[in-house]
């Protein structure tokens, strides 16, 4: 018994990683009316679903969840990563027509110097994918 | 505590930050702060109005945006209707890819008093030389008389490097003041809480 729990926290904290980043982003996009970028929304598709099916998972547990989480979370992360190596300036971001839309490598916050809305995105999904790992881990062992 | 009290608690934990968190952002003061102060009129900012008018309306704008030429009438209008209240200060935002060639245009127009009438040429034939937020320099030419201006003189002064400067210093107060769209109104230095017509109507109307 002492095992399933164990198992339910660790699918609990990644619930709450993924309620966090959603509410986070809906803040900064509804709230302090940061328009997001395409990146986000890519992200956002991959991060909302996270938010229900986890919180779904917990009651009962359902020890398959990662079967249907898992792919959420690599699309989510390769966007993410994707982002990030765009913000960094590690791939060149082709030149682009000034549009209505927001470029993905701007910055909204930048707290501390270095904390920025990509960062964060890129942050929860690898939180998110370790604590699957380590339910799955947990149920399989 | 039972799992599903801790579930419901922290839904309910969620719930308070969000709602808690916008109505705290929504009531804070987003007043332009004193530091920042210098940032938003500058000596060389061109302005119409009354000089020493009570309500300062600041208007950062990109000659190339299209929500700024809708804007324009109307912030006249709202002006027309305050007359001797109101004093509009107007500072560049040349956001879009080649606006900074249209501003230089602006600014050089200033040495023949030709600013405004620069400005309402370039809004009125703006879907000439703007196409989808792009910019093509070229079609301006061929309207830009009708501002009543001596285009010899204008592209000699668009060379001035006191242009240069001035269009720097707009950037320059666009990032100090985290202006990222345009037009953005600040009135008597609050900034709008939500972008609109309505809304800047109501900041302007509680402002004279």
């Amino acid at each position: 018994m002492n095992l399933s729990l164990s198992a339910w926290s660790i699918l609990f904290m990644a619930w709450l990683t993924s309620m966090v980043a959603i509410i986070g982003s809906l803040f900064f996009s509804e709230v302090m009316l940061f328009p997001p970028c395409v990146m986000c929304w890519y992200q956002r598709i991959c991060m909302y679903p996270l938010g229900i099916i986890l919180l779904m998972a917990l009651f009962p547990l359902d020890v398959k969840v990662t079967r249907y989480a898992t792919p959420l979370v690599g699309i989510g992360l390769f966007f993410a990563l994707y982002q990030n190596l765009l913000y960094y300036g590690i791939l060149p971001e082709s030149v682009q027509p000034c549009s209505q839309g927001v470029s993905c490598t701007s910055d909204y916050i930048n707290w501390f110097g270095f904390i920025t809305i990509q960062l964060l995105s890129l942050i929860a999904f690898i939180v998110i994918a370790l604590l699957l790992y380590l339910f799955k881990k947990k149920v399989n062992a | 505590m039972k799992k599903q009290t801790l579930i419901y608690c922290s839904l309910a934990l969620f719930a308070v930050l969000y709602f808690g968190g916008s109505w705290l952002y929504k009531n804070a003061d987003h007043s332009v702060s004193q530091e920042k102060n210098s940032a938003l009129v500058r000596p060389y900012a061109p302005t119409i109005g009354k000089e020493n008018a009570k309500t300062v309306i600041v208007e950062f704008f990109d000659p190339a945006c299209e929500t700024c030429r809708a804007f324009y009438p109307f912030v006249k209008n709202i002006m027309k209707a305050h007359p001797d209240k109101i004093k509009l200060v107007m500072r560049h935002a040349p956001f879009h890819t080649d606006s900074y060639y249209v501003v230089q245009m602006l600014e050089a127009a200033k040495y023949q008093d030709k600013y405004f009438q620069t400005l309402e040429t370039l809004y009125k034939y703006q879907d000439k030389w703007t196409i989808n937020h792009k910019v093509t320099i070229a079609p301006i030419w061929g309207f830009l008389h009708e501002a009543g201006l001596d285009i010899e003189k204008l592209r000699d002064d668009m060379k001035r490097s006191e242009v240069d400067e001035r269009i720097k210093q707009d950037i320059a107060d666009t990032k100090t003041l985290g202006i990222t769209k345009t037009p953005e109104f600040i009135v008597n230095g609050k900034p709008l809480k939500r972008f609109g017509y309505k809304e800047l109507e109501e900041l302007i109307a509680s402002e004279l």
